[in-house]
């Protein structure tokens, strides 16, 4: 058995593409060619290259000794906050600006919600000289101004999504619409595991690099390439998904799915998509998703912009439903305060993100040996307002 | 014999009109349905409203999200179409998403489908690989016709398979485009029409999207057997209300 997808994009009874088939050439077409494409040598080569010398990988992995005292036990925190543009988010589209090129595609839309994604894609496309047009919900344009700013600097055209909540599953149905409006020139680059296969496969196989990156360090500090547990953050699950990618048929390495909790699971201000989702379709794919009786998507609420998600990557649903992964979901206060206990003991600030992943070793014990990675996905910089007015600093 | 079936056996081009069930009042939908078919309309696209309407345009899904607003359910439609037979005879197809069918559940959904008298769906993002692999037996057990959608950038080979699975018509999407976003037919698009027309397909077509008016409603029709509207017919509820149903069939199709 397998957690990998399956040749029809499938996780378990999870994944697939549920798609209008105004969308079916240009996803068939990526499809058809996305494996064969990431195998060339010259693909490789180029990827790895700008991994190393643009995003600055690898990234370390870095024994946090003050903050291990302090749980005693063994964490290390996989430093992908150093990578260029802040986060995790930049492998992926890196990754997909080159398989674009290779598609002879020359536009590039994609959606954002706090402005992660909308950054690390102008980025590569300002890198690659590629138009590129990024949607963004109007609620999150006003909520996020430096990061709407940044991708103006890159050149990119930032289109407000004006439909529905206005928020991030908004900007997603935009971009898919203009995909749907010009199915010939244009490349779709999602920014998380979500969407119709293959892009849950794909994106993970480009965020696999951070485990890839794991193992060897791993191995040089503790001579061990598998460490008991690896711990991330999961909205849609792309870092989660690149730090668990060459642990997922190892068993002997704990799997942990940290959740935001919202002001608590319960109080309709969440999204524990696991804990609160049922089965059903969202942007082309079978997941666990936040939806009424009736079937109607619901809004989610995180005080972390990147975890305000009403569904999660198909991958993930499957590593929850199969037991092959623990479920954690942790709350805003608790995330503020891991995130200011991580600037205090390490001096690290991370993002918010990332602080949910750094929380559950509160009530999560292990063992005084075991060794914990947790991929520490993003930094905290776009986030200071919010540690601002949380803290009152 | 299904009502589907047998309308398209008319010898006429076929105007079929779509509305968001719920929209503008919460209970017109039957209202709409009567009006419709009283002023000539020849088949009726039922629109049951989804929180994330991928395929349609801004007039749709504002439509959709008033009427989710107003406390529009699946359960809801059904209770409103529970008298619709006999009082109404033309075909009545349900389009909707997939999502909250699921939700539902598809054999329910059916089988109340059928209770009610629906005789087709419309799924656009249940594709037609994984509606033959898993739900087809279903939908034919309660006589229900899917419709698929074909755009113009669809292979031969999967048309041809189209084709095949379906047993009704196929629903041809006029150019690469969401719900409600072109203005007239341009040459690319009529050789389109063409194309399909001499593929000679064992499936009649009718073609949607971008249709509004007498022009784009003959146009779409040369080759097909009938034409959808769906955008436009909402804006002029907008502008309208549901009062002057009669008017807008007559600027599409002068009798």
């Amino acid at each position: 058995m397998t957690y990998q997808a399956d040749e029809k994009g499938y996780y378990g009874e999870f994944g697939g593409a549920f798609i209008p088939e105004m969308l079916y050439p240009n996803v068939e077409e990526l499809r058809k060619q996305y494996l064969d494409i990431m195998k060339e040598d010259s693909f490789q080569k180029e990827f790895k290259a700008l991994l190393k010398d643009y995003v600055g990988r690898p990234t370390p992995l870095y024994y946090a000794e003050r903050f291990s005292k302090k749980y005693n036990t063994k964490v290390y925190l996989k430093r992908e906050d150093l990578c260029h543009t802040g986060a995790h988010k930049v492998n992926n589209t890196i990754g997909q600006i080159l398989m674009a090129k290779r598609l002879g595609k020359n536009r590039i839309i994609a959606e954002t919600g706090a402005g992660q994604h909308g950054v690390a894609t102008a980025t590569v496309c300002a890198l690659m000289g590629i138009e590129c047009i990024v949607y963004m919900g109007e609620i999150d344009i006003e909520r996020q101004a430096p990061n709407v700013a940044r991708m103006k600097m890159l050149g990119a055209k930032v289109v407000p999504a004006k439909s529905g909540s206005k928020t991030l599953k908004d900007a997603t149905n935009e971009a898919i619409r203009d995909w749907i409006n010009n199915p010939v020139d244009t490349h779709y680059i999602i920014g998380s595991v979500v969407g119709p296969h293959p892009y849950p496969d794909m994106v993970a196989r480009f965020q696999a690099v951070i485990s890839e990156e794991i193992k060897t360090q791993l191995k040089e500090k503790e001579n061990r390439e598998n460490p008991d547990y690896v711990v991330a953050c999961v909205g849609g699950g792309s870092n989660a998904a690149g730090a668990f990618f060459h642990y997922l048929d190892t068993p002997e390495v704990g799997i942990i799915a940290v959740e935001a909790a919202g002001k608590g699971i319960y109080t309709g201000e969440s999204a524990a998509t696991s804990a609160l989702g049922k089965e059903g379709i969202i942007h082309g794919s079978k997941t666990l998703l936040m939806q009424t009786d009736d079937g109607q998507i619901t809004e989610p609420y995180s005080i972390s912009a990147g975890l305000d998600y009403p569904g999660v990557g198909p991958m993930h649903a499957h590593l929850f439903r199969s037991g092959r992964g623990e479920f954690i979901s942790i709350t805003d206060d608790a995330a503020m305060k891991a995130g200011l206990q991580l600037a205090k003991l390490e001096g690290i600030i991370p993002a918010i993100e990332s602080s949910h992943a750094l929380a559950i070793f509160e009530d999560r014990k292990f063992k005084e040996d075991d060794v914990v990675v947790v991929n520490l996905s993003g930094r905290g910089d776009k986030d200071l307002n919010t540690y601002i007015d949380y803290f009152e600093l | 014999m299904n009502r589907i079936k047998e309308k398209l056996q008319e010898d006429k081009k076929l105007l079929s009109i779509y509305f968001t069930s719920g929209y503008p009042e919460i209970n017109d939908t039957v209202e709409i349905i009567k009006s419709l078919e009283k002023n000539g309309v020849d088949f009726i696209e039922i629109g049951l409203p989804f929180s994330d309407p991928l395929a349609d345009g801004p007039t749709i899904q504002e439509s959709s999200t008033i009427a989710l607003k107003s406390g529009m359910t699946t359960n809801k439609l059904f209770e409103q179409l529970k008298d619709i037979r006999p009082e109404v005879s033309i075909p009545l197809i349900i389009m909707g998403y997939f999502n909250p069918i699921l939700q539902f559940g598809v054999e329910k959904f059916c089988a109340k489908c059928e209770e009610v008298g629906v005789d087709g769906l419309i799924i656009p993002d249940l594709p037609v690989d994984v509606y033959n692999d898993n739900y087809k037996p279903i939908f034919d057990k309660h006589g229900l016709k899917n419709i698929f959608l074909i755009t113009p950038q669809t292979s031969e080979e999967r048309i041809r398979f189209i084709d095949e699975v379906s047993d009704g018509f196929i629903y041809m999407v006029s150019t690469a485009s969401v719900t409600g976003s072109t203005k007239g037919f341009g040459e690319e698009t009529k050789a389109y029409f063409k194309r399909i027309a001499d593929m000679k397909l064992k499936n009649p077509q009718v073609v949607g999207f971008g249709i509004s008016d007498e022009d784009t409603f003959n146009d779409a029709t040369k080759y097909a057997k009938g034409a959808i509207i769906g955008s436009a017919f909402i804006k002029h509820l907008n502008k309208h209300g549901k009062n002057n149903i009669k008017d807008f069939v007559k600027s599409v199709r002068p009798v």
